[in-house]
């Protein structure tokens, strides 16, 4: 039986980074994710924020792997072509005893190594941001705070890391673990062996850790619930724009997203049920309270999509340690906020910990760094698409028409690994606009079903149980 | 005995008032046009709809084929009606107009084809 | 650039009546765009009875209605029509650039209209809470996996909201074999035709709950319930009333809305609440030259009024031509 060096459980972004960065070896590695398609965990909720690092304890793990996630971000994403925008953020001030809190916040940002920080006046603020409340007196501006998708880095990341030799196991939850001479990991009826494991399950890593014996943290979900507005709000905004820190999170936020659509939320509820993704009518209220506080233009109406993710959190600190007791197991544990950004950090990190325990780390003769960046009609100019449509006619038969997604992208996201139809919307944005699918659902679902050979009735929406349909007259 | 029913015959939808006597109807005030207390009387002694379904097709341009009856069928039949039409396959072009099933459940009412299809 | 005389956005029985209204009163250069590879628009998946008695003083399906229209449009030479044609760009111009499958074009009208209808108003745009799982469909899109694919949605059914494809939605889902277990109405009577509860919901003895308002949708992968509860004249919950219903499908059907997103693009105010063209004068709008007819440019409850609406803007059209 094959046995790798490497296994990686989780494909989120942790572990599709982790992936990706020890594909530039010579090793055999592979990648396990339970649901039908990578980034549907914990990653698919994340707000796609590229923190600069400026509301970290400055001598926290996550403090330090963020600023530098931050700065490794750029060259991934230029590397995989998924678009990264460096918009800046601005945490507001209101009333003078909250501007004092900003110079300790930059102070200790400062310790950190975020660099550029600036405190701006309401002057400056009226100027650069005028849809920001005319009470807000002052804020923390961080030029270094980006936008990326996070679930299109995922899948870029996997799909890179793929190229460069992982092999990717989906739908292959891990049952159990036995700890031998190698790793023996029990899942979808297969068994795995492997010389090291690292455990990056999201809100399931307590649970993988405690099957080799390593049970001494807990994984607390801590509900998010965000709402999306109508991409016509674009500009509401320029910077990502941050309330002073609360206890638990960073506040209730009105972020950019790369794609358009300006996002409010997220609130911030320890709940018990790690598949709990429910919104609630109470989220909703606060959400809408608190981001008029910031940006009084907002209005409810514009809100076309709504969702909650679940944070991972064990203490106040990431949990990435090689487990002396479980020889070969790494724990990659607790990567809520600013996971996304730290992920490219926290690769390296465990790569330093896999040499350091003994594996032989040989750099591959090839590795393929780039990738050709994926083609999406509604972020090109016209001029382009006509070029394309010339080059390939499904480019010019549009399936999505709230957000203008052709056929042959939609053909090309099934060729990178689409399964189901979430996984359609989130790498193209087909459904993902104001008529949530009412018009192209069927259309995506002939698609699906011819190119990957399924019958119509098993076309999910996110994998085994969420099948679309109950019947086929065709099949009577 | 009065019942109170709402005429379906066109969007109006007129609120009708039906005096019955041995299940017969004897008067019928509320419709704002003739058809109001022709619809009163059928629906009362023999209430009837018109019944819109669609056929499978083979090798056509659509895999569904949308028809009727074409005339309206007994409501309590409608069912049954369906069974006999779910039963049905058609794998030649057809207009809108044609008739894919004569007689059916045997009271003389046709199922046509309201769309064309190739 | 190529110039055309008239240029119509929409296929569907609003584009439709105005080609030929446009056509019979001396407008002889048109191009009607329709993104779909057929003609009707909604009408061909409406295949239900209730159309026509307006204006043809006959009871048609959806489809049969259409067919009047296309067989006509189709008889005229003066009128253009491409298929599969998708609008991508308007200016304030009206210069259009639209997409078919192995090209782009750019078109500059010398008048246009918009007959681009409506969608449904989503379970988003009412704030349903819970969670997000497979089974929440638009009644809209649960008609044409029915009626167009064959395929059927699920087997048992709520039906949010009491509008007309909803309560058509009822009586399609019964007779093919599913259970609707209830329609719930916020309000304290139906938002749709008269008609429409008795021949879908009272025929079929389908439970109608009027002043109700659901919760919350249950279920991780697939629909598994819903929550459900009185409501005061405030709309507002009453405490105490809350009950569940399991089902495996939830259809939402709140209202629709016009599509106006090509003419916002082109620099046109919509009016914030109902998403039509601000203005004055039915069909007209703050841009001599270009007009919007049918349900874009306010939703009817009939087919036939769309066709009446729309013939009245190929004739302002042709007005506007001649000056």
């Amino acid at each position: 039986m094959r046995i790798y060096d490497v296994i990686i459980i989780g494909a989120g972004a942790v572990g599709a980074s982790i992936a990706r960065e020890l594909s530039r070896y010579k090793l055999d590695v592979a990648l396990l994710e339970k649901e039908t398609e990578v980034t549907f965990g914990v990653s698919k909720s994340n707000s796609g924020i590229i923190h600069p690092g400026t509301q970290n304890p400055s001598g926290s793990l996550k403090g330090r792997l963020c600023v530098q996630g931050n700065l490794l971000t750029r060259k991934i994403s230029r590397e995989l072509g998924v678009d990264f925008k460096e918009v800046g953020e601005l945490i507001a001030a209101f009333g003078e005893e909250e501007k004092t809190r900003l110079y300790e916040l930059k102070k200790e940002a400062e310790c950190l190594g975020v660099p550029r920080l600036e405190i701006v006046d309401s002057a400056w603020l009226r100027k650069n941001e005028p849809n920001l409340s005319k009470d807000v007196i002052a804020a923390l501006y961080a030029p270094t705070a980006g936008i990326i998708s996070p679930y299109r880095l995922v899948y870029d990341l996997t799909e890179n890391a793929i190229r460069n030799g992982v092999e990717l196991f989906t739908e292959t939850k891990v049952d159990n673990i036995a700890v031998k001479e190698y790793f023996e990991i029990s899942a979808r009826k297969a068994v795995f062996k492997s010389r090291f494991l690292i455990n990056s399950a999201g809100l399931f890593a307590d649970e993988i850790s405690k099957m080799v014996g390593v049970d001494d943290f807990k994984i607390t979900p801590r509900k998010g619930e965000e709402f999306l507005l109508d991409k016509k709000n674009e500009y509401l905004t320029s910077h990502l724009i941050f309330p002073l820190p609360a206890k638990t999170s960073k506040g209730i936020l009105v972020i950019k997203t790369s794609d358009g659509n300006p996002m409010i939320g997220p609130t911030a509820e320890d709940i018990s049920d790690k598949e709990d993704s429910s919104t609630t009518d109470r989220g909703f209220q606060e959400v809408l309270s608190q981001v008029k506080r910031l940006v009084p233009a907002i209005d409810e109406r514009d809100i076309i999509a709504y969702f909650a993710g679940l944070r991972p959190v064990s203490d106040n600190d990431f949990i990435i340690r090689y487990e002396d007791k479980v020889p070969g197991f790494i724990n990659v544990a607790g990567i809520q906020s600013p996971g996304l950004t730290a992920a490219p950090a926290i690769s390296l990190m465990v790569c330093d910990i896999l040499k350091k325990n003994g594996l032989s780390m040989k750099k591959k003769l090839i590795f393929h760094s780039h990738r050709k960046k994926t083609i999406h009609l509604f972020a090109i100019p016209l001029e382009k698409t006509k070029k394309l449509v010339k080059k390939d006619a499904g480019y010019g038969d549009i399936v999505c028409r709230c957000e203008m997604v052709s056929a042959k992208e939609i053909k090309d996201a099934i060729d990178r690994g689409a399964r189901t139809l979430d996984g359609i919307k989130f790498r193209t944005r087909a459904q993902a606009g104001k008529c949530h699918g009412s018009f192209c659902t069927t259309r995506l679902m002939k698609i699906l079903s011819e190119k990957i050979d399924v019958p119509l009735i098993e076309i999910t929406k996110r994998g085994k149980g969420s099948e679309i349909v109950k019947g086929d007259r065709r099949n009577d | 005995m009065t019942k109170e029913l709402i005429c379906i015959e066109c969007p109006k939808g007129c609120a009708l008032s039906v005096d019955i006597e041995n299940c017969r109807v004897v008067k019928v005030s509320g419709s704002e046009c003739p058809k109001g207390e022709k619809y009163a009387v059928s629906e009362i002694e023999d209430p009837k709809r018109i019944l819109t379904s669609t056929v499978l097709t083979q090798g056509l341009s659509l895999k569904m084929l949308p028809v009727r009856t074409d005339r309206p069928i007994p409501k309590s039949r409608i069912f049954e009606a369906m069974n006999e039409i779910r039963k049905i396959k058609i794998n030649k072009a057809v207009n809108a107009g044609d008739i894919i099933l004569e007689n059916l459940l045997g009271i003389e009412i046709n199922l046509i084809v309201t769309r064309d299809v190739i | 650039m190529i110039e055309r005389d008239l240029v119509i956005v929409g296929g569907g029985p609003g584009g439709m009546a105005a080609a030929i209204s446009a056509y019979e009163n001396g407008i002889k250069d048109i191009l009607l765009l329709e993104r779909d590879q057929y003609l009707g628009g909604i009408l061909n998946q409406c295949i239900h009875t209730g159309f026509g008695l307006n204006y043809f003083k006959e009871v048609l399906t959806g489809p049969e209605y259409a067919d009047r229209f296309i067989k006509k449009v189709q008889g005229i030479p003066g009128i253009e029509i491409s298929l599969k044609s998708f609008v991508v760009h308007l200016t304030k111009d009206k210069v259009l650039t639209y997409l078919r499958p192995g090209m782009v074009k750019t078109v500059k009208a010398r008048c246009l209209i918009m007959a681009t209808g409506c969608r449904e108003k989503t379970r988003e745009m009412v704030h349903i809470a819970g969670t997000r799982p497979a089974g929440v469909f638009s009644a809209g899109l649960a008609q044409k996996l029915v009626n167009i694919e064959g395929l059927l949605p699920g087997k048992e059914v709520v039906i949010v909201g009491s509008g007309d494809i909803g309560l058509i939605m009822a009586r399609r889902f019964t007779l093919e074999g599913a259970k609707v277990k209830a329609v719930i109405e916020i309000q304290d009577k139906t938002r749709g035709l008269m008609r429409n509860v008795v021949q879908c919901v009272t025929d079929f003895d389908i439970p109608l709950y009027f002043k109700h308002k659901i919760l919350k949708i249950f279920g991780r992968d697939r629909v598994e319930g819903i929550s459900v509860a009185k409501v005061d004249d405030e709309m507002n919950k009453i405490q105490g009333t809350e009950f569940t219903i399991d089902c495996d499908t939830v259809l939402i059907s709140v209202g629709l809305i016009p599509e106006n997103e090509l003419i916002e693009m082109a620099g046109l105010e919509l009016d914030r609440k109902t998403n039509s063209p601000v203005s004055k004068e039915v069909n007209k709008t703050s841009m001599p030259g270009l007009f919007v007819c049918g349900n874009a440019f306010k939703v009817y409850d009939l087919a036939d009024s769309v066709s009446k609406d729309s013939e009245s803007a190929g004739r302002l059209a042709a007005e506007y031509l001649k000056h």
